[in-house]
């Protein structure tokens, strides 16, 4: 088991590793440096900077070396927790992200419960109850939620409860409390929010599990060991329950590993839509105005985190499977 | 000559049709078996013969596309006790009673026909609340008991044991242990040496063998293997595409066979004394698949002693359970 | 085995080739055939989006804006006369803005095969045919369809040629994410062992990455200066970053598979060289597997070059995709006085379904035990 975990912990520090180059790539991509950008940023404003006084800020930032010494430089830093500083925002990258990241992980994770909570008792069902009308129903709605991307879903919730209701879906906080310090009221006021967000990014993810789920419990349901504990006189739903469910719920837990990145996706382009304040809107504005630090920042903070969630799912998922668990005893 | 023993359990006239969008097929088709104490019943065929399907239809096993179309399954037939399995809820409380509490079963994979998520304890324990009423402590002691009984060595550490780390013959001693465990009287066998080595093989047999003798239970072994029925049937039934066609005490059968598929089954069995480097004979042709079953005597496709003009129209006498014979006209029934 | 005239339906599937069999059983599959024509349909859409385009995608004119959506009467007065209201100006009393708004005195018929704006049909004949419009009359006057967007646009003829764009960039992508499927699932596939180990951690690392702010990063560092094309190509390679994976996996699964089969090791024992056992004997058998994989692949590509569009990251106009289409019905307040901007929404969903349950009937035609 030990190995096990170890593999895994490794392979989670090469994937934080390739993101943090990717992340590297993409600050470096548009074409001029950081301190051309700096400069161009300040003409705006009307001040300038000597051609010296640019050498010298290149020569802090390390600009004049070689690219392999630049990436060396740039993760010291960021390991350090120094992401750089905004050019839009004139503010360091941490503090402008701010609360932002935390409730992208909160709509991300909220979503996933919800996928799990909805998916599980539906593919169950679908298979126990296989060509049954509510199975019919439960696919249907299944491809359904496969084939409307997750941003016209939003899009089309907002038309509606705009038309229809009178009002705007959006946010995660209610207007006054949307700046106001944390506080009890505030965190139920994001409870109360959380659900519209999540529902919309849990649909496609919640169709996949289901099929999933029906899939793999079909399986199940064949294989000999069921008919061995219904044998034994123990009542259908216990045995459905105890054996052919508990083992399909491997596949179930492992594809939710997978699920976990996609939904960080989705939160981005969701958010937009719906205008919550997570880091979606911030990292569309930073990548619209070049302003590379912050939108590396962002991607970066948000691949760790999503390899971080798809290990602990994966830490999970080898607890609940015996055969792994017991890999290397007698 | 069967014993004037007492019947533990009858099946009569059982049809099973699967349903399904191509067609209804007839996988059963009137199928009649007695069980009686302290004795084993093989049943023999060739696979797709329906000997499984009889197997879990008796315990309400069934499941949809297939489906009991008729005939019946008496448990303890004649007594005041007798319970008529086939007009029970297949989902009911009564029939949860009888599986795996009267009635015990074995399967043929032992890797598969346990769950690989739980210890061989947790299953065989569950199977023995579910009927005993037994603490969790006093359970855990008799499935200990069992294990032991069943050949296991060291139980006390092998019930913590998940099955993926026993050897095949040890995972289908568990999976007697887990038929045995509220001491059912009846003991069904699905073909339960059939994936394990010869050695093996042996062991268990002569395992089941003595659990039926010191436990007076009725088994009903179901095997293709001529060999395993010689070695432990006490009487015979032959069964080919969802009849049997065929039943006899077991030295009678070897002796003097009367259908001519059971000569066929016989003859394809490797003799020590037979004649070295004689081609084993083989049955022509294979069995056909139910949906389209001959016409008459669903054997004189492949039959040798076929009568024409009249096995593919007539249907020849069907048998009466506990009753020596063949469905042939070639053999009087119960002469 | 003879071919007579009197071959029984065993002896046709004994000679059918892997493929022909895949084929039979894909039809039995009624909703992946029905799809299937679905996509078709598309597709032609796409050969013949000028065509069937009815006014210029790009012509704007301020005084069409936001006009709804228009129906063709058929009839006019019991006789077969197809027609569309015209318009008129309408002044609004409050902002003296001058409006259009369809007039239903005034009957501007519709006819086939009318002449319209130029185009190259297939990017080679230079005409200005189109299947249906209104005669070159009172140059405001035209069928809005699914209406017209704040531009004036007709916002039909602009989701027709949508199609063009966001249909191939699908298949653009696929060719070069199955390309790099095939190449390193093969090669992980085929030589096993530490290559293979590389190849397997290297797609788990893509996998776990959250694709769509990666996307975004990439997306946003191309340069304001290239050309739709340049675009077009970079965006298909970036999308493609991403999704060849799972072609990856399906094409090593299969390796592996296939690699301990005896017809394969019969070859090999025939002395066969490498390239021939994989051309020859390996690709056929897997060749409906990748086509599901394929069919499998190109919604998500689709989807996702939809979403970046519509972030304002991926084409950027004046093409027209799906995303762009849909990137004008961003705003709530808009979308509220003019719900017809949603219609792009629908062949998006609908492309996407049929994409699925093709690639499920295919899936399970070419593997029905897996």
């Amino acid at each position: 088991m030990l190995i096990y975990v170890a593999r895994r912990l490794a392979l989670a520090l090469i994937t934080c590793a390739a993101i943090s180059v990717l992340t590297f790539v993409i600050i470096r991509l548009p074409p001029g440096d950081f301190v051309d950008a700096y400069i161009a940023n300040l003409a705006v404003g009307g001040s300038s900077v000597s051609a010296d006084q640019a050498e010298a800020m290149r020569h802090e930032y390390g600009l004049d070396r070689p690219v392999p010494v630049q990436y060396a430089l740039w993760i010291v830093r960021v390991v350090q927790g120094d992401f750089g500083v905004s050019m839009v925002w004139k503010r360091p990258v941490t503090e402008v992200i701010g609360d932002r990241l935390w409730l992208t992980m909160a709509v991300s994770i909220a979503a996933l419960f919800l996928t799990w909570t909805i998916a599980l008792p539906i593919g169950i069902y679908s298979a126990a109850r296989q060509y049954s009308i509510g199975d019919y129903i439960a696919t249907t709605l299944g491809f359904i939620g496969l084939a409307v991307p997750n941003f016209l879903l939003a899009l089309i919730l907002m038309y509606l409860g705009f038309r229809y209701l009178g009002l705007s879906v959006g946010g995660l906080f209610s207007p006054d409390l949307a700046q106001a310090p944390w506080s009890w009221a505030k965190a139920w006021d994001l409870m109360v929010h959380l659900p519209l967000p999540a529902c919309v990014l849990a649909l496609a993810g919640t169709a996949q599990l289901v099929r999933i789920m029906r899939a793999n419990l079909l399986d199940e349901l064949r294989k000999p060991y069921v008919m061995t504990a219904r044998a034994k006189g123990i009542g259908e739903i216990r045995v459905l329950v105890k054996y052919p469910v508990r083992a399909a719920l491997n596949p179930f837990v492992s594809s939710s590993a997978y699920l976990f990145p996609y939904l960080v996706s989705g939160s981005i382009v969701v958010s937009l839509v719906l205008g919550l304040p997570t880091v979606g809107p911030l990292l569309l504005q930073a990548l619209v105005a070049q302003d590379m630090f912050l939108a590396g920042t962002i991607v970066l903070l948000l691949g760790i985190l999503t390899v971080l969630g798809t290990l602990i799912s994966d830490l999970l998922l080898m607890w609940v499977e015996p055969r792994i668990r017991l890999q290397g005893r007698a | 000559m069967v014993d004037a023993q007492r019947h533990v359990l009858s099946v009569r006239d059982l049809v099973v049709d699967f349903v399904q969008d191509t067609g209804t097929t007839r996988a059963l088709d009137g199928v009649s078996l007695d069980l009686h104490a302290g004795r084993v019943l093989g049943v023999v065929g060739e696979s797709g013969c329906g000997k499984s399907l009889t197997a879990r239809a008796i315990l309400r096993l069934v499941d949809r596309p297939g489906r009991i179309v008729s005939g019946q399954v008496l448990l303890d037939p004649g007594a005041p006790r007798q319970q008529e399995l086939t007009a029970l809820d297949p989902k009911g409380e009564a029939v949860r009673a009888v599986r795996g509490g009267r009635i015990g079963l074995i399967f043929q994979e032992p890797m598969s026909a346990l769950s690989m998520h739980y210890t061989i304890g947790n299953q065989i324990i569950e199977a023995i609340r579910a009927h005993g009423g037994l603490g969790k402590a006093a359970a855990r002691d008799r499935a200990i008991a069992l294990l032991n009984e069943v050949g296991i060595p060291r139980p006390e550490t092998r019930i913590d044991a998940y099955p993926f780390q026993l050897s095949g013959g040890l995972r289908q001693r568990v999976g007697i242990a887990l038929a045995l465990a509220a001491d059912p009287e009846i003991l069904i066998a699905d073909e339960p040496t059939t994936a394990l080595d010869v050695t093996t093989q042996a062991q268990i047999l002569a395992l089941l063998r003595r659990l039926q003798r010191t436990k007076a239970m009725a088994l009903m072994l179901i095997t293709h293997d001529m060999g395993v029925i010689a070695q432990m049937a006490d009487d015979v039934a032959v069964m080919y595409l969802g009849k049997v066609v065929e039943f006899a005490p077991v030295q009678q059968l070897f002796a003097a066979p009367r259908h001519p598929y059971t000569r066929a089954l016989l003859r394809s069995v490797p003799n020590i004394r037979a004649v070295p480097r004689e081609r084993l004979a083989t049955i022509g042709g294979a069995v056909p698949h139910p949906e389209s079953r001959p016409t008459g005597c669903a054997f004189h496709p492949r039959c040798p002693e076929v009568i024409a003009g009249r096995c593919a129209i007539e249907m020849p006498p069907s048998l009466l359970p506990d009753q020596e014979g063949a469905s042939c006209f070639h053999a009087a029934v119960g002469a | 085995m003879s071919v007579t005239a009197t071959t029984t339906s065993e002896e046709r599937f004994a000679q059918a080739t892997q493929l022909q069999l895949t084929w039979w059983r894909f039809c039995r599959h009624r909703l992946a055939l029905i799809s299937l024509g679905v996509v078709a349909f598309f597709y032609l859409i796409v050969i013949f989006a000028d065509f069937l385009a009815i006014a210029d995608p790009h012509a704007t004119d301020a005084r069409r804006s936001f006009i709804p959506p228009q129906g063709i009467s058929l009839f006019d007065d019991g006789a077969w006369r197809p027609h569309v209201s015209g318009l008129k100006g309408v002044r609004d009393p409050k902002t003296f803005k001058l409006a259009y708004a369809p007039d239903p005195t005034r009957k501007v018929p519709v006819q086939m095969f009318v002449h319209g704006y130029a185009y190259n049909l297939f990017g080679l004949i230079p005409t200005d045919l189109h299947l249906f419009g209104t005669e070159k009359g009172q140059a405001i006057d035209g069928i809005f369809l699914m209406g017209t967007d704040q531009l004036g646009r007709d916002l039909f003829s602009r989701l027709v040629v949508a199609t063009r764009i966001s249909l191939s960039i699908g298949l653009a992508g696929v060719a070069f994410s199955l390309m790099l499927g095939i190449l390193l699932g093969g090669i992980s596939g085929l030589y096993g062992g530490v290559v293979d180990t590389v190849i397997q951690r290297l797609i788990e690392v893509v996998r776990s990455i959250p694709t769509i702010p990666l996307w975004m990063g990439l997306a946003a560092a191309l340069p304001n200066t290239w050309s739709v094309t340049q675009v077009y190509f970079a965006i298909t390679l970036i999308i493609s970053l991403v999704s060849w994976t799972e072609l990856a996996r399906v094409v090593r699964g299969r390796f592996l598979a296939l690699r301990e089969e005896d017809f394969v090791i019969a070859a090999e024992l025939a002395g066969a060289s490498q390239l021939r056992i994989i051309l020859r004997h390996m690709l056929p058998s897997f060749a409906s597997h990748v086509i599901a994989a394929v069919s499998l692949a190109l919604p998500v590509m689709i989807v996702s070059e939809t979403s970046l569009s519509f972030l304002g990251l991926g084409l950027r106009p004046p093409a027209i995709s799906w995303g762009i289409l849909l990137q004008d019905a961003q705003n709530v307040q808009v979308l509220a006085g003019a719900p017809w901007l949603l219609c792009a929404a629908i062949p998006v969903i609908i492309v996407i379904l049929a994409f699925n349950f093709l690639g499920d009937g295919l899936r399970d035609a070419a593997d029905p035990y897996g």
